[in-house]
């Protein structure tokens, strides 16, 4: 009986074998169609990697040995680089989750059409150099700039305050230049929820806050996710706005790459940073994966 | 198209068409900017045109591009511009070609800054600026003046941990004597910066941005270069240096080991050098020459010598930036410099 019925399936699917062969094919072609952007990957990325980090294990003589990461670890400012550039990182994306939520929620509410005009508000400041921006910022922000003069003849301050030259700054500069990496995954998602959903939490009783926090959050998690992970990756690697920006008194960890490159002989010694940098960068990415991916996916599969 | 372009092509045409002529080329690179632009005119092209040679340019941000071409056995430039303790850490790797200065003549340049593998060919100073708007005409003349909080209030910059400049200065802030300064007594200069480091108000990394902090304002007085200044002085800006206790610092030039050209290299660095040439060069713009008879060729009015920071008056009342004492102590040095800075 049991045996007849499994034959019965097997006959049902006559072309089950064609179909499996077919679908097998279809793999290696596809992988085919692959392989030379995934050569171009190994040979562009993989390979550079791996030479850097082997660079990172010889001294200034040549010897292999662990010396550029026992001085990271020997130096205290190198400790305390890797600590401003975590605060500025972590700064950075507080702020940008603060102004680009509400800013992405709204756009997402609007009329398709007004929206696509706020987007583009959004996205203008791409158009500019980040170099131009950040002088733009300073010619606004300094002492004698635009802000301060103005703050000062309104009789807001007295003594103009410090915006640049200080960690202020270096946030400033670096969330108007990464708001939009938040801004756009954030949206798109945000577009893509089912209005029903909320429909149907209001119809079941539940108040517009209510609605909001148990049905749209949730469900712009993902985009969320992905907004922050590229924020804060892209910050812990900012160089020229905190160079500028911060005057100096904020050092993070590219512009301890770049200065250690110029001041060591080997090479090993501004590969160590970067490696360490990318390692960080990578676990970080881990830990998102496993405490955010999996909660994102989650508020998707419910969906 | 641009005349000096639409020239490039036709050379370069010249070149494929007659190709014994074009072995007869040497690359140069340099800083870039208006102080090649200086060496363009005053340097390069008339030599070009005395040796029947064609001279390419190139540019550089230091010493890691000549690293990189001698370690990869792929030197393409035949005559390196840089910053003088860079070329003599780059002597200490064996990244030179001597210097034959049969060919060579220095006389008329500084003995201290005449080495096998590299010579100075122009100077900068690091100088002290300061707003009159705020200071009057009795601002900060010293870098004791500048480490005196109390008697000159205000917002400070100084250059960020490049320790060469930044530690001849600290010395002198703390009373060392300016014949006295090299060798350098380091922990003497880290203690002297430590006692700054929290009154300044910004660090710059590049020229521009210094510029920039003392034309707007945002600081009150300044370590900047001399160019820079005299920029600013030019510009109307409310400021004032002068060359008291400034920092001399010495470009230098070498020729890469493995050159393609070195011997006509040789020919041509021996005319870079010449006073005339020279004096040609400082007309053009405020980073000094090298050699001293450039001075007596007539060619420089007095009153602009007494701009040039490297007149034999100017040069009088600078430090000179010892490159050889920065070969051997630049990375301890730069290394403590950021300890402090970073507590």
């Amino acid at each position: 009986m049991l045996s007849s019925q499994v034959n019965a399936t097997v006959d049902g699917g006559l072309n089950q074998d064609t179909l499996r062969r077919e679908a097998r094919r279809e793999t290696w072609k596809a992988f085919a169609l692959l392989s030379p952007g995934m050569a171009v990957v190994c040979l562009a990325i993989l390979v550079p990697i791996g030479w850097l980090f082997a660079l990172s294990l010889f001294d200034e003589q040549g010897r292999p040995s662990f010396e550029n990461y026992a001085r990271l670890v020997e130096q205290r400012s190198y400790i305390q680089t890797f600590i401003t550039t975590f605060q500025i990182a972590f700064t950075v994306t507080g702020v940008c989750i603060v102004l680009g939520y509400p800013l992405a929620y709204m756009l997402s509410q609007l009329p398709r059409r007004i929206a696509q005009i706020g987007l583009i508000c959004v996205l203008l400041p791409f158009w500019t150099s980040v170099l131009v921006r950040t002088y733009a910022w300073l010619v606004l922000l300094q002492r004698r700039g635009l802000v301060n003069t103005w703050l000062t003849d309104l009789g807001i301050v007295s003594q103009p305050i410090a915006f640049i030259n200080n960690f202020n700054g270096v946030v400033i500069g670096m969330t108007h230049i990464l708001l939009p990496f938040l801004v756009l995954p954030l949206y798109a998602s945000m577009r893509s929820i089912d209005k029903d959903c909320l429909r149907a939490s209001l119809n079941l009783g539940a108040s517009p806050i209510a609605a909001f926090w148990q049905v749209f959050l949730p469900l712009s998690i993902p985009g969320l996710v992905s907004g922050v992970v590229m924020v804060f990756v892209l910050s812990l690697g900012f160089y020229i706005t905190p160079a500028l920006m911060g005057g100096g008194r904020v050092v993070m960890w590219a512009m301890r790459i770049e200065q250690t490159a110029s001041l060591y002989t080997n090479w090993g010694a501004a590969s160590a940073l970067g490696v360490v940098l990318l390692v960080t960068t990578l676990i970080i990415l881990g830990l998102f994966q496993w405490r955010l991916g999996s909660r994102a996916a989650a508020a998707w599969n419910a969906r | 198209m641009t005349r000096s372009s639409l020239f490039a092509v036709v050379t370069a045409a010249t070149m494929v068409a007659a190709p014994a002529f074009a072995q007869q080329s040497i690359t140069v690179s340099s800083a870039g900017g208006a102080y090649q632009e200086a060496q363009r005119k005053a340097l390069f092209t008339p030599t070009a045109k005395e040796l029947g040679i064609t001279i390419k340019e190139d540019t550089t941000t230091g010493i890691n591009d000549v690293r990189l071409q001698v370690a990869g056995r792929a030197v393409k430039w035949d005559l390196a511009q840089l910053n003088g303790y860079e070329c003599a850490r780059g002597a200490k790797e064996g990244l030179f070609e001597p210097i034959d200065y049969k060919i060579v003549d220095t006389t008329g340049i500084d003995p201290r800054l005449v080495h096998p593998e590299w010579v100075a060919i122009s100077y900068t100073s690091l100088v002290l600026i300061y707003n009159t708007k705020v200071y009057g005409e009795n601002g900060p003349k010293t870098w004791a003046d500048f480490w005196d909080v109390k008697k000159f209030p205000g917002r400070r910059a100084l250059s960020h941990v490049f320790s060469p400049d930044m530690l001849s200065v600290a010395a002198m802030a703390d009373g060392v004597q300016m014949d006295k300064v090299y060798p350098l007594d380091m922990d003497r200069a880290l203690k002297s910066f430590a006692k700054i480091k929290n009154d300044v108000s910004a660090w710059w990394t590049s020229g521009a941005q210094a510029t920039q902090l003392v034309k707007d304002g945002e600081v009150d007085m300044a370590s900047i270069w001399n160019g820079r200044a005299s920029a600013l002085v030019a510009d109307g800006a409310p400021v004032r240096f002068s060359y008291d206790q400034a920092v001399l610092m010495p470009g230098c030039i070498a020729i890469p080991k493995g050159a393609p050209n070195k011997a006509l290299a040789m020919k041509a660095l021996a005319n870079f050098l010449k006073p005339e040439l020279q004096a040609d060069f400082s007309l053009l713009i405020a980073n000094g020459p090298a050699n001293q008879g450039a001075f007596s060729t007539g060619k420089i009015p007095p009153e602009r010598a007494a701009q040039i920071n490297s007149s034999p008056d100017n040069a009088k009342k600078q430090v000179l930036l010892d490159p050889t004492y920065w070969a051997d102590n630049l990375v301890t040095a730069t290394e403590k410099l950021n300890e402090i800075m970073q507590r």
